[in-house]
Protein backbone atom coordinates (compact mmCIF):
# COMPACT_ATOMS: atom_id res chain seq x y z
CA UNK A 1 0.00 0.00 0.00
CA UNK A 2 2.74 2.36 1.04
CA UNK A 3 4.59 1.39 -2.12
CA UNK A 4 1.65 2.38 -4.33
CA UNK A 5 1.42 5.74 -2.60
CA UNK A 6 5.09 6.34 -3.15
CA UNK A 7 4.87 5.35 -6.80
CA UNK A 8 1.83 7.55 -7.33
CA UNK A 9 3.64 10.47 -5.79
CA UNK A 10 6.61 10.05 -8.10
CA UNK A 11 4.44 9.64 -11.22
CA UNK A 12 2.34 12.64 -10.25
CA UNK A 13 5.42 14.73 -9.69
CA UNK A 14 6.99 13.64 -12.98
CA UNK A 15 3.85 14.46 -14.95
CA UNK A 16 3.64 17.89 -13.31
CA UNK A 17 7.39 18.59 -13.51
CA UNK A 18 7.41 20.77 -16.66
CA UNK A 19 4.89 23.15 -15.17
CA UNK A 20 6.67 23.28 -11.80
CA UNK A 21 9.88 24.25 -13.61
CA UNK A 22 7.98 26.76 -15.74
CA UNK A 23 6.23 28.28 -12.75
CA UNK A 24 9.49 28.71 -10.84
CA UNK A 25 11.54 30.04 -13.77
CA UNK A 26 8.94 32.06 -15.66
CA UNK A 27 6.65 33.30 -12.89
CA UNK A 28 7.94 32.88 -9.31
CA UNK A 29 11.52 33.95 -9.83
CA UNK A 30 10.65 36.93 -12.08
CA UNK A 31 8.01 38.01 -9.57
CA UNK A 32 10.56 37.98 -6.76
CA UNK A 33 13.00 39.86 -8.99
CA UNK A 34 10.40 42.53 -9.70
CA UNK A 35 10.12 43.06 -5.93
CA UNK A 36 13.88 43.41 -5.66
CA UNK A 37 14.21 45.67 -8.71
CA UNK A 38 11.45 47.92 -7.37
CA UNK A 39 13.82 49.01 -4.59
CA UNK A 40 16.63 49.83 -7.02
CA UNK A 41 17.55 52.26 -9.73
CA UNK A 42 18.78 50.65 -12.91
CA UNK A 43 18.63 50.47 -16.65
CA UNK A 44 19.55 47.45 -18.71
CA UNK A 45 23.22 48.36 -19.06
CA UNK A 46 24.10 49.24 -15.46
CA UNK A 47 23.59 46.94 -12.52
CA UNK A 48 20.88 47.85 -9.96
CA UNK A 49 21.63 50.36 -7.18
CA UNK A 50 19.59 49.98 -3.99
CA UNK A 51 17.57 53.13 -3.27
CA UNK A 52 14.96 51.91 -0.76
CA UNK A 53 11.41 53.13 -1.28
CA UNK A 54 12.32 56.02 -3.59
CA UNK A 55 10.66 54.47 -6.65
CA UNK A 56 7.38 54.20 -4.77
CA UNK A 57 7.43 57.71 -3.31
CA UNK A 58 8.49 59.14 -6.67
CA UNK A 59 5.47 57.52 -8.34
CA UNK A 60 3.12 59.34 -5.96
CA UNK A 61 4.33 62.67 -7.32
CA UNK A 62 4.54 61.45 -10.93
CA UNK A 63 1.75 63.24 -12.79
CA UNK A 64 1.72 60.71 -15.66
CA UNK A 65 1.45 57.82 -13.20
CA UNK A 66 -1.57 59.41 -11.52
CA UNK A 67 -3.21 59.96 -14.92
CA UNK A 68 -2.49 56.35 -15.89
CA UNK A 69 -4.18 55.15 -12.69
CA UNK A 70 -7.19 57.41 -13.33
CA UNK A 71 -7.58 56.25 -16.92
CA UNK A 72 -7.33 52.62 -15.88
CA UNK A 73 -9.94 53.19 -13.16
CA UNK A 74 -12.18 54.69 -15.86
CA UNK A 75 -11.97 51.41 -17.77
CA UNK A 76 -12.66 49.37 -14.62
CA UNK A 77 -15.49 51.49 -13.24
CA UNK A 78 -17.23 52.71 -16.41
CA UNK A 79 -16.24 50.63 -19.43
CA UNK A 80 -16.39 47.25 -17.70
CA UNK A 81 -19.80 47.55 -15.94
CA UNK A 82 -21.30 49.09 -19.07
CA UNK A 83 -19.98 46.26 -21.23
CA UNK A 84 -21.16 43.53 -18.86
CA UNK A 85 -24.60 45.12 -18.56
CA UNK A 86 -24.98 45.40 -22.34
CA UNK A 87 -23.81 41.80 -22.75
CA UNK A 88 -26.43 40.71 -20.23
CA UNK A 89 -29.09 42.67 -22.11
CA UNK A 90 -28.21 41.02 -25.41
CA UNK A 91 -28.04 37.54 -23.90
CA UNK A 92 -31.50 38.08 -22.36
CA UNK A 93 -32.80 39.07 -25.80
CA UNK A 94 -31.23 35.95 -27.31
CA UNK A 95 -32.69 33.77 -24.59
CA UNK A 96 -36.31 34.69 -25.32
CA UNK A 97 -38.30 31.64 -26.35
CA UNK A 98 -38.79 31.13 -30.08
CA UNK A 99 -36.50 33.98 -31.08
CA UNK A 100 -35.63 33.46 -34.74
CA UNK A 101 -32.00 32.93 -35.75
CA UNK A 102 -30.60 32.65 -32.22
CA UNK A 103 -27.49 30.72 -33.28
CA UNK A 104 -26.84 33.10 -36.20
CA UNK A 105 -26.98 36.10 -33.86
CA UNK A 106 -24.74 34.35 -31.36
CA UNK A 107 -22.20 33.88 -34.14
CA UNK A 108 -22.49 37.52 -35.25
CA UNK A 109 -21.93 38.79 -31.72
CA UNK A 110 -19.04 36.42 -31.11
CA UNK A 111 -16.99 36.81 -34.32
CA UNK A 112 -15.49 40.24 -33.42
CA UNK A 113 -13.79 38.69 -30.37
CA UNK A 114 -11.52 36.55 -32.57
CA UNK A 115 -10.24 39.51 -34.61
CA UNK A 116 -6.54 40.13 -33.75
CA UNK A 117 -6.36 43.12 -31.35
CA UNK A 118 -3.99 45.00 -33.66
CA UNK A 119 -6.27 44.54 -36.68
CA UNK A 120 -9.22 45.49 -34.50
CA UNK A 121 -7.54 48.70 -33.40
CA UNK A 122 -6.56 49.62 -36.97
CA UNK A 123 -10.11 48.90 -38.12
CA UNK A 124 -11.64 51.14 -35.44
CA UNK A 125 -9.04 53.80 -36.10
CA UNK A 126 -10.55 53.86 -39.58
CA UNK A 127 -14.20 53.55 -38.56
CA UNK A 128 -13.94 56.41 -36.06
CA UNK A 129 -12.06 58.70 -38.40
CA UNK A 130 -14.19 61.85 -38.81
CA UNK A 131 -13.39 62.17 -42.53
CA UNK A 132 -13.76 58.61 -43.78
CA UNK A 133 -15.37 56.55 -40.99
CA UNK A 134 -18.95 55.32 -41.11
CA UNK A 135 -19.77 56.08 -37.44
CA UNK A 136 -19.84 59.82 -38.07
CA UNK A 137 -21.61 59.24 -41.38
CA UNK A 138 -24.44 57.55 -39.44
CA UNK A 139 -24.44 60.24 -36.75
CA UNK A 140 -24.58 62.92 -39.45
CA UNK A 141 -27.44 61.11 -41.19
CA UNK A 142 -29.36 61.10 -37.89
CA UNK A 143 -28.57 64.78 -37.38
CA UNK A 144 -26.44 64.09 -34.30
CA UNK A 145 -23.14 65.77 -33.39
CA UNK A 146 -20.06 64.20 -35.00
CA UNK A 147 -17.17 64.16 -32.52
CA UNK A 148 -13.49 63.87 -33.38
CA UNK A 149 -13.42 60.51 -31.67
CA UNK A 150 -9.73 59.74 -31.41
CA UNK A 151 -8.25 63.23 -31.36
CA UNK A 152 -10.62 64.90 -28.87
CA UNK A 153 -9.50 63.92 -25.34
CA UNK A 154 -13.14 63.92 -24.21
CA UNK A 155 -13.97 61.19 -26.74
CA UNK A 156 -10.92 58.92 -26.76
CA UNK A 157 -12.14 56.74 -23.90
CA UNK A 158 -15.74 56.63 -25.18
CA UNK A 159 -14.13 55.35 -28.41
CA UNK A 160 -12.55 52.56 -26.39
CA UNK A 161 -15.98 51.82 -24.90
CA UNK A 162 -17.33 51.34 -28.43
CA UNK A 163 -14.50 48.91 -29.16
CA UNK A 164 -15.17 47.10 -25.88
CA UNK A 165 -18.86 46.77 -26.76
CA UNK A 166 -18.03 45.40 -30.19
CA UNK A 167 -15.86 42.70 -28.61
CA UNK A 168 -18.14 41.62 -25.74
CA UNK A 169 -19.13 38.35 -27.47
CA UNK A 170 -17.23 36.22 -24.94
CA UNK A 171 -19.37 37.57 -22.14
CA UNK A 172 -22.58 37.13 -24.14
CA UNK A 173 -21.76 33.47 -24.80
CA UNK A 174 -20.99 32.85 -21.12
CA UNK A 175 -24.20 34.55 -19.91
CA UNK A 176 -26.26 32.76 -22.53
CA UNK A 177 -24.92 29.36 -21.46
CA UNK A 178 -25.73 30.26 -17.87
CA UNK A 179 -29.25 31.44 -18.74
CA UNK A 180 -29.92 28.10 -20.45
CA UNK A 181 -29.36 26.34 -17.11
CA UNK A 182 -32.31 28.05 -15.44
CA UNK A 183 -35.03 25.39 -15.11
CA UNK A 184 -38.05 26.50 -17.12
CA UNK A 185 -40.29 25.25 -14.30
CA UNK A 186 -39.00 28.04 -12.05
CA UNK A 187 -39.68 30.68 -14.68
CA UNK A 188 -43.15 29.23 -15.32
CA UNK A 189 -43.96 29.13 -11.62
CA UNK A 190 -42.94 32.76 -11.19
CA UNK A 191 -44.97 33.77 -14.23
CA UNK A 192 -48.04 31.97 -12.86
CA UNK A 193 -47.53 33.84 -9.58
CA UNK A 194 -47.80 37.02 -11.65
CA UNK A 195 -44.20 38.21 -11.32
CA UNK A 196 -43.29 41.07 -13.69
CA UNK A 197 -40.20 41.07 -15.90
CA UNK A 198 -38.17 43.13 -13.42
CA UNK A 199 -39.09 40.90 -10.49
CA UNK A 200 -38.16 37.84 -12.56
CA UNK A 201 -34.82 39.40 -13.43
CA UNK A 202 -34.04 40.26 -9.81
CA UNK A 203 -35.41 37.17 -8.07
CA UNK A 204 -34.67 34.37 -10.51
CA UNK A 205 -32.41 35.31 -13.42
CA UNK A 206 -29.69 37.30 -11.63
CA UNK A 207 -29.26 34.79 -8.77
CA UNK A 208 -29.04 31.92 -11.27
CA UNK A 209 -26.38 33.52 -13.41
CA UNK A 210 -24.48 35.11 -10.52
CA UNK A 211 -21.58 32.59 -10.78
CA UNK A 212 -21.14 33.61 -14.43
CA UNK A 213 -21.27 37.30 -13.46
CA UNK A 214 -18.56 36.76 -10.85
CA UNK A 215 -16.40 34.94 -13.39
CA UNK A 216 -16.73 37.69 -16.02
CA UNK A 217 -16.05 40.36 -13.38
CA UNK A 218 -12.80 38.67 -12.31
CA UNK A 219 -11.58 37.99 -15.86
CA UNK A 220 -12.41 41.49 -17.08
CA UNK A 221 -10.86 43.17 -14.05
CA UNK A 222 -7.60 41.39 -14.82
CA UNK A 223 -7.97 42.30 -18.50
CA UNK A 224 -8.53 46.02 -17.91
CA UNK A 225 -5.71 46.26 -15.36
CA UNK A 226 -3.46 45.09 -18.21
CA UNK A 227 -5.22 47.08 -20.96
CA UNK A 228 -2.51 47.65 -23.53
CA UNK A 229 -2.75 46.73 -27.19
CA UNK A 230 -5.73 48.87 -28.27
CA UNK A 231 -4.38 51.98 -26.56
CA UNK A 232 -0.85 51.39 -27.86
CA UNK A 233 -1.83 50.77 -31.49
CA UNK A 234 -4.31 53.65 -31.67
CA UNK A 235 -1.80 56.07 -30.16
CA UNK A 236 1.03 54.88 -32.41
CA UNK A 237 -1.22 55.30 -35.45
CA UNK A 238 -1.43 59.06 -35.02
CA UNK A 239 2.16 59.93 -34.14
CA UNK A 240 5.47 58.68 -32.78
CA UNK A 241 4.58 56.61 -29.72
CA UNK A 242 8.14 56.77 -28.40
CA UNK A 243 7.98 60.55 -28.24
CA UNK A 244 7.35 61.39 -24.57
CA UNK A 245 4.98 64.19 -25.51
CA UNK A 246 2.82 61.91 -27.65
CA UNK A 247 2.79 58.44 -26.13
CA UNK A 248 -0.25 59.07 -23.92
CA UNK A 249 -2.44 60.23 -26.79
CA UNK A 250 -4.44 63.50 -26.75
CA UNK A 251 -3.95 65.18 -23.34
CA UNK A 252 -2.65 61.80 -22.06
CA UNK A 253 -6.19 60.45 -22.28
CA UNK A 254 -4.87 57.14 -23.66
CA UNK A 255 -2.15 56.79 -21.05
CA UNK A 256 -3.05 53.56 -19.21
CA UNK A 257 -1.30 51.67 -16.44
CA UNK A 258 0.19 48.99 -18.67
CA UNK A 259 1.16 51.37 -21.48
CA UNK A 260 2.88 53.72 -19.04
CA UNK A 261 4.66 50.80 -17.39
CA UNK A 262 5.87 49.60 -20.79
CA UNK A 263 7.02 53.08 -21.72
CA UNK A 264 8.83 53.55 -18.41
CA UNK A 265 10.64 50.23 -18.75
CA UNK A 266 11.40 49.92 -22.44
CA UNK A 267 11.50 53.48 -23.76
CA UNK A 268 12.84 55.53 -20.83
CA UNK A 269 14.69 52.48 -19.42
CA UNK A 270 13.72 53.33 -15.84
CA UNK A 271 13.46 49.66 -14.94
CA UNK A 272 13.33 50.22 -11.19
CA UNK A 273 10.39 52.58 -11.41
CA UNK A 274 8.57 50.24 -13.83
CA UNK A 275 9.17 47.34 -11.42
CA UNK A 276 7.58 49.35 -8.60
CA UNK A 277 4.57 49.88 -10.88
CA UNK A 278 4.48 46.13 -11.54
CA UNK A 279 4.49 45.36 -7.82
CA UNK A 280 1.67 47.84 -7.20
CA UNK A 281 -0.28 46.26 -10.07
CA UNK A 282 0.17 42.81 -8.54
CA UNK A 283 -1.22 43.99 -5.20
CA UNK A 284 -4.03 46.00 -6.79
CA UNK A 285 -5.09 43.00 -8.86
CA UNK A 286 -4.80 40.67 -5.88
CA UNK A 287 -6.87 42.94 -3.65
CA UNK A 288 -9.56 43.47 -6.30
CA UNK A 289 -9.89 39.74 -6.96
CA UNK A 290 -9.93 39.04 -3.22
CA UNK A 291 -12.67 41.61 -2.62
CA UNK A 292 -14.73 40.20 -5.51
CA UNK A 293 -14.49 36.67 -4.13
CA UNK A 294 -15.13 37.79 -0.52
CA UNK A 295 -18.20 39.87 -1.30
CA UNK A 296 -19.39 37.19 -3.73
CA UNK A 297 -20.50 35.10 -0.75
CA UNK A 298 -23.25 37.62 -0.28
CA UNK A 299 -24.47 37.78 -3.85
CA UNK A 300 -23.37 34.67 -5.71
CA UNK A 301 -25.75 31.71 -5.49
CA UNK A 302 -24.71 28.29 -6.68
CA UNK A 303 -27.35 26.06 -8.25
CA UNK A 304 -29.87 28.88 -7.99
CA UNK A 305 -30.11 28.53 -4.20
CA UNK B 1 -52.07 35.32 -28.57
CA UNK B 2 -51.57 38.82 -29.86
CA UNK B 3 -49.61 39.80 -26.76
CA UNK B 4 -47.09 37.02 -27.29
CA UNK B 5 -46.48 38.06 -30.86
CA UNK B 6 -45.84 41.71 -30.01
CA UNK B 7 -43.55 40.83 -27.11
CA UNK B 8 -41.49 38.81 -29.57
CA UNK B 9 -41.40 41.36 -32.38
CA UNK B 10 -39.66 44.11 -30.47
CA UNK B 11 -36.69 41.95 -29.37
CA UNK B 12 -36.49 40.57 -32.90
CA UNK B 13 -36.16 44.08 -34.34
CA UNK B 14 -33.67 45.10 -31.65
CA UNK B 15 -31.54 42.03 -32.42
CA UNK B 16 -31.68 42.72 -36.14
CA UNK B 17 -30.44 46.30 -35.67
CA UNK B 18 -27.74 45.23 -33.21
CA UNK B 19 -26.67 42.44 -35.54
CA UNK B 20 -26.30 44.90 -38.41
CA UNK B 21 -24.21 47.22 -36.23
CA UNK B 22 -21.94 44.32 -35.27
CA UNK B 23 -21.44 43.26 -38.89
CA UNK B 24 -20.93 46.79 -40.23
CA UNK B 25 -17.21 47.11 -39.28
CA UNK B 26 -16.43 43.91 -41.21
CA UNK B 27 -18.42 45.09 -44.21
CA UNK B 28 -16.62 48.43 -44.30
CA UNK B 29 -13.23 46.82 -43.83
CA UNK B 30 -13.86 44.54 -46.78
CA UNK B 31 -15.45 47.14 -49.07
CA UNK B 32 -12.76 49.75 -48.31
CA UNK B 33 -10.06 47.22 -49.15
CA UNK B 34 -11.48 47.04 -52.69
CA UNK B 35 -12.06 50.78 -53.18
CA UNK B 36 -10.03 53.31 -55.14
CA UNK B 37 -8.46 56.04 -52.94
CA UNK B 38 -10.80 58.68 -54.40
CA UNK B 39 -13.84 56.65 -53.43
CA UNK B 40 -12.63 55.99 -49.88
CA UNK B 41 -12.80 59.71 -49.14
CA UNK B 42 -16.37 60.01 -50.44
CA UNK B 43 -18.91 60.87 -47.80
CA UNK B 44 -21.24 59.20 -47.02
CA UNK B 45 -19.25 55.99 -47.64
CA UNK B 46 -20.70 53.54 -50.18
CA UNK B 47 -21.34 50.00 -49.07
CA UNK B 48 -20.32 48.45 -52.38
CA UNK B 49 -17.41 49.99 -54.32
CA UNK B 50 -18.32 51.50 -57.68
CA UNK B 51 -15.10 50.13 -59.12
CA UNK B 52 -13.47 47.04 -57.64
CA UNK B 53 -9.70 47.29 -57.46
CA UNK B 54 -7.01 44.92 -56.19
CA UNK B 55 -4.56 47.81 -56.03
CA UNK B 56 -4.78 47.99 -52.20
CA UNK B 57 -3.83 44.35 -51.85
CA UNK B 58 -0.88 44.82 -54.20
CA UNK B 59 0.16 47.90 -52.17
CA UNK B 60 -0.13 45.99 -48.89
CA UNK B 61 2.03 43.17 -50.24
CA UNK B 62 4.61 45.65 -51.52
CA UNK B 63 4.86 47.63 -48.29
CA UNK B 64 4.88 44.77 -45.80
CA UNK B 65 6.70 41.51 -46.50
CA UNK B 66 3.44 39.68 -45.99
CA UNK B 67 4.67 36.15 -46.71
CA UNK B 68 7.65 36.58 -44.41
CA UNK B 69 5.47 37.86 -41.55
CA UNK B 70 2.88 35.15 -42.10
CA UNK B 71 5.61 32.52 -42.04
CA UNK B 72 7.09 33.98 -38.83
CA UNK B 73 3.70 34.14 -37.16
CA UNK B 74 2.87 30.64 -38.30
CA UNK B 75 6.18 29.23 -36.97
CA UNK B 76 5.70 30.77 -33.54
CA UNK B 77 2.04 29.76 -33.43
CA UNK B 78 2.73 26.19 -34.52
CA UNK B 79 5.46 25.81 -31.88
CA UNK B 80 3.13 27.14 -29.18
CA UNK B 81 0.29 24.80 -30.13
CA UNK B 82 2.70 21.85 -30.18
CA UNK B 83 4.19 22.83 -26.81
CA UNK B 84 0.83 23.23 -25.10
CA UNK B 85 -0.54 20.02 -26.64
CA UNK B 86 2.44 18.00 -25.39
CA UNK B 87 2.75 19.57 -21.95
CA UNK B 88 -0.65 20.82 -20.75
CA UNK B 89 -2.41 17.41 -20.83
CA UNK B 90 0.40 15.81 -18.77
CA UNK B 91 0.01 18.36 -16.02
CA UNK B 92 -3.77 18.30 -16.15
CA UNK B 93 -3.61 14.50 -15.89
CA UNK B 94 -1.36 14.73 -12.86
CA UNK B 95 -3.74 17.22 -11.25
CA UNK B 96 -6.88 15.21 -11.87
CA UNK B 97 -6.50 11.48 -12.37
CA UNK B 98 -3.28 10.61 -10.55
CA UNK B 99 -3.87 10.04 -6.87
CA UNK B 100 -1.05 11.93 -5.17
CA UNK B 101 -0.92 14.50 -2.40
CA UNK B 102 1.14 17.14 -4.24
CA UNK B 103 -1.74 18.17 -6.47
CA UNK B 104 -3.44 19.84 -3.53
CA UNK B 105 -0.56 22.32 -3.51
CA UNK B 106 0.04 22.56 -7.24
CA UNK B 107 -3.51 23.10 -8.45
CA UNK B 108 -4.02 26.31 -6.41
CA UNK B 109 -0.66 27.52 -7.72
CA UNK B 110 -1.86 26.91 -11.28
CA UNK B 111 -4.85 29.16 -10.53
CA UNK B 112 -2.55 31.80 -9.03
CA UNK B 113 -0.29 31.54 -12.09
CA UNK B 114 -3.29 32.20 -14.35
CA UNK B 115 -4.02 35.43 -12.54
CA UNK B 116 -0.53 36.95 -12.35
CA UNK B 117 -0.49 39.96 -14.67
CA UNK B 118 2.17 39.69 -17.36
CA UNK B 119 3.55 43.09 -16.35
CA UNK B 120 4.73 41.62 -13.04
CA UNK B 121 7.09 39.12 -14.68
CA UNK B 122 7.83 41.02 -17.89
CA UNK B 123 10.91 43.04 -16.88
CA UNK B 124 12.96 40.33 -15.10
CA UNK B 125 12.04 37.82 -17.82
CA UNK B 126 13.22 40.25 -20.45
CA UNK B 127 16.47 40.71 -18.51
CA UNK B 128 16.99 36.95 -18.32
CA UNK B 129 16.43 36.42 -22.03
CA UNK B 130 18.64 39.45 -22.70
CA UNK B 131 21.50 37.97 -20.68
CA UNK B 132 21.06 34.65 -22.45
CA UNK B 133 21.35 36.49 -25.76
CA UNK B 134 17.88 35.33 -26.81
CA UNK B 135 16.15 38.69 -27.26
CA UNK B 136 15.55 39.27 -30.95
CA UNK B 137 14.93 35.56 -31.52
CA UNK B 138 11.73 33.50 -31.45
CA UNK B 139 12.84 31.55 -28.36
CA UNK B 140 11.31 33.83 -25.70
CA UNK B 141 8.00 33.50 -27.55
CA UNK B 142 8.16 29.69 -27.73
CA UNK B 143 9.84 28.38 -24.55
CA UNK B 144 6.96 29.25 -22.15
CA UNK B 145 4.50 27.02 -24.04
CA UNK B 146 6.78 24.01 -23.51
CA UNK B 147 6.68 24.67 -19.77
CA UNK B 148 2.89 24.94 -19.66
CA UNK B 149 2.73 28.75 -19.44
CA UNK B 150 0.16 30.36 -19.70
CA UNK B 151 -1.51 27.80 -17.47
CA UNK B 152 -5.08 28.49 -18.57
CA UNK B 153 -5.01 25.39 -20.76
CA UNK B 154 -3.94 23.17 -17.85
CA UNK B 155 -6.96 24.46 -15.97
CA UNK B 156 -9.28 23.82 -18.94
CA UNK B 157 -8.03 20.27 -19.44
CA UNK B 158 -8.09 19.51 -15.73
CA UNK B 159 -11.78 20.47 -15.60
CA UNK B 160 -12.36 18.13 -18.53
CA UNK B 161 -10.34 15.24 -17.06
CA UNK B 162 -12.20 15.48 -13.75
CA UNK B 163 -15.26 14.11 -15.51
CA UNK B 164 -13.32 11.16 -16.94
CA UNK B 165 -14.72 7.73 -15.88
CA UNK B 166 -12.37 6.51 -13.15
CA UNK B 167 -13.58 2.92 -13.65
CA UNK B 168 -11.84 2.83 -17.05
CA UNK B 169 -8.53 3.75 -15.46
CA UNK B 170 -9.05 1.33 -12.61
CA UNK B 171 -9.76 -1.53 -15.02
CA UNK B 172 -6.58 -0.76 -16.99
CA UNK B 173 -4.56 -0.70 -13.78
CA UNK B 174 -5.92 -4.11 -12.77
CA UNK B 175 -4.77 -5.35 -16.17
CA UNK B 176 -1.30 -4.09 -15.29
CA UNK B 177 -1.10 -1.08 -17.64
CA UNK B 178 1.49 1.54 -16.71
CA UNK B 179 0.55 5.15 -15.97
CA UNK B 180 2.09 6.29 -19.25
CA UNK B 181 0.14 3.68 -21.20
CA UNK B 182 -3.08 4.71 -19.50
CA UNK B 183 -2.39 8.36 -20.25
CA UNK B 184 -1.46 7.98 -23.91
CA UNK B 185 -3.55 4.90 -24.68
CA UNK B 186 -6.81 5.58 -22.88
CA UNK B 187 -7.18 9.13 -21.56
CA UNK B 188 -5.82 11.22 -24.43
CA UNK B 189 -7.72 9.45 -27.26
CA UNK B 190 -10.97 9.96 -25.34
CA UNK B 191 -10.26 13.62 -24.69
CA UNK B 192 -9.88 14.75 -28.29
CA UNK B 193 -12.56 17.49 -28.06
CA UNK B 194 -10.72 19.14 -25.17
CA UNK B 195 -7.39 18.86 -27.02
CA UNK B 196 -8.97 20.47 -30.07
CA UNK B 197 -10.22 23.32 -27.89
CA UNK B 198 -6.74 23.82 -26.41
CA UNK B 199 -5.19 23.91 -29.89
CA UNK B 200 -7.72 26.46 -31.08
CA UNK B 201 -7.30 28.77 -28.10
CA UNK B 202 -3.51 28.53 -28.20
CA UNK B 203 -3.55 29.24 -31.93
CA UNK B 204 -5.80 32.25 -31.47
CA UNK B 205 -3.84 33.63 -28.52
CA UNK B 206 -0.42 33.29 -30.20
CA UNK B 207 -1.52 34.32 -33.69
CA UNK B 208 -2.97 37.58 -32.38
CA UNK B 209 -0.52 38.31 -29.53
CA UNK B 210 1.03 41.76 -29.63
CA UNK B 211 2.87 42.51 -26.39
CA UNK B 212 5.32 39.60 -26.45
CA UNK B 213 6.46 40.04 -30.06
CA UNK B 214 6.70 43.79 -29.37
CA UNK B 215 9.01 43.08 -26.44
CA UNK B 216 11.28 40.55 -28.07
CA UNK B 217 11.36 41.07 -31.85
CA UNK B 218 13.42 44.05 -32.94
CA UNK B 219 14.59 43.28 -36.49
CA UNK B 220 11.85 43.77 -39.05
CA UNK B 221 12.48 40.50 -40.88
CA UNK B 222 11.53 38.69 -37.66
CA UNK B 223 8.21 40.55 -37.24
CA UNK B 224 4.92 38.78 -36.75
CA UNK B 225 1.78 39.99 -38.50
CA UNK B 226 0.70 41.91 -35.37
CA UNK B 227 3.94 43.88 -35.24
CA UNK B 228 4.06 44.24 -39.01
CA UNK B 229 0.57 45.72 -39.18
CA UNK B 230 1.32 48.06 -36.29
CA UNK B 231 4.50 49.24 -38.04
CA UNK B 232 2.49 49.74 -41.22
CA UNK B 233 -0.17 51.88 -39.56
CA UNK B 234 2.54 53.86 -37.77
CA UNK B 235 4.28 54.75 -41.03
CA UNK B 236 1.42 55.22 -43.50
CA UNK B 237 -1.66 55.83 -41.48
CA UNK B 238 -3.77 57.57 -44.08
CA UNK B 239 -3.50 54.87 -46.72
CA UNK B 240 -6.81 53.40 -45.69
CA UNK B 241 -7.18 51.04 -48.65
CA UNK B 242 -3.92 49.10 -48.14
CA UNK B 243 -4.43 49.24 -44.36
CA UNK B 244 -7.86 47.63 -44.61
CA UNK B 245 -6.55 45.09 -47.11
CA UNK B 246 -3.73 44.13 -44.71
CA UNK B 247 -6.10 44.04 -41.72
CA UNK B 248 -8.48 41.82 -43.64
CA UNK B 249 -5.75 39.38 -44.67
CA UNK B 250 -4.53 39.23 -41.07
CA UNK B 251 -8.05 38.58 -39.76
CA UNK B 252 -9.12 36.05 -42.38
CA UNK B 253 -7.32 32.97 -40.94
CA UNK B 254 -8.88 33.36 -37.49
CA UNK B 255 -12.32 33.92 -38.99
CA UNK B 256 -11.92 30.74 -41.06
CA UNK B 257 -10.71 28.89 -37.98
CA UNK B 258 -13.71 30.17 -36.06
CA UNK B 259 -16.25 28.99 -38.60
CA UNK B 260 -14.49 25.64 -38.97
CA UNK B 261 -14.56 25.02 -35.22
CA UNK B 262 -17.44 27.10 -33.92
CA UNK B 263 -18.77 24.38 -31.63
CA UNK B 264 -15.41 23.92 -29.87
CA UNK B 265 -15.14 27.68 -29.41
CA UNK B 266 -18.45 27.96 -27.65
CA UNK B 267 -17.87 24.80 -25.61
CA UNK B 268 -14.39 25.91 -24.61
CA UNK B 269 -15.61 29.25 -23.35
CA UNK B 270 -18.48 27.85 -21.38
CA UNK B 271 -16.21 25.11 -20.01
CA UNK B 272 -13.81 27.70 -18.66
CA UNK B 273 -16.54 30.01 -17.45
CA UNK B 274 -19.62 28.45 -16.04
CA UNK B 275 -18.71 24.99 -14.92
CA UNK B 276 -15.81 25.97 -12.72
Amino acid sequence: MNNTRKRNFITGLLFAAPWIIGFILLQLYPMASSFYYSFTRFNIMQSPVFIGLDNYTDLLSDRLFIIAVQNTLYMLLITMPLTLACALGISLLLNINKIKGMSIYRTIFYVPTVVPPVALSVLWFFILNPRVGFINAILGFLGLPQPNWLSDPAFTKPSLILIALWTMGNVIVIYLASLKEIPSTQMEAARVDGAGSLAMLRNIILPWISPAILYTLVVNTIFYLQYFTQAYVITSASGNINDPSHFGGPMNSLNFYATYLYHTAFVSFRMGSASAMAVILLFAGGIMTFVLFKTSRKWVHYGGE
Amino acid sequence: MKKIRISNIIPQIALLLLGLLFIAPFVFMLSTSFKLPSEIFEMPPRLIPRVFTLENYAQAFMTIPFFRYTLNTFLITFANVAGQLIIAPMIAYSLSLIDWSGKKIIFPLVLVGMMIPQQVTMIPLYMTFFRLGLTGSFWPLIIPAFLGIPSLYIFLLRQFFMGFPKSLIHAAKVDGASEIRIFYGIVLPLCKPALVAVSIFTFLYTWTDFLNPLLYLSRSEMYTLSIGLQAFVRERYVEWGPLMAASFLFTLPVIILFFAAQRQFVEGITLSGVKS
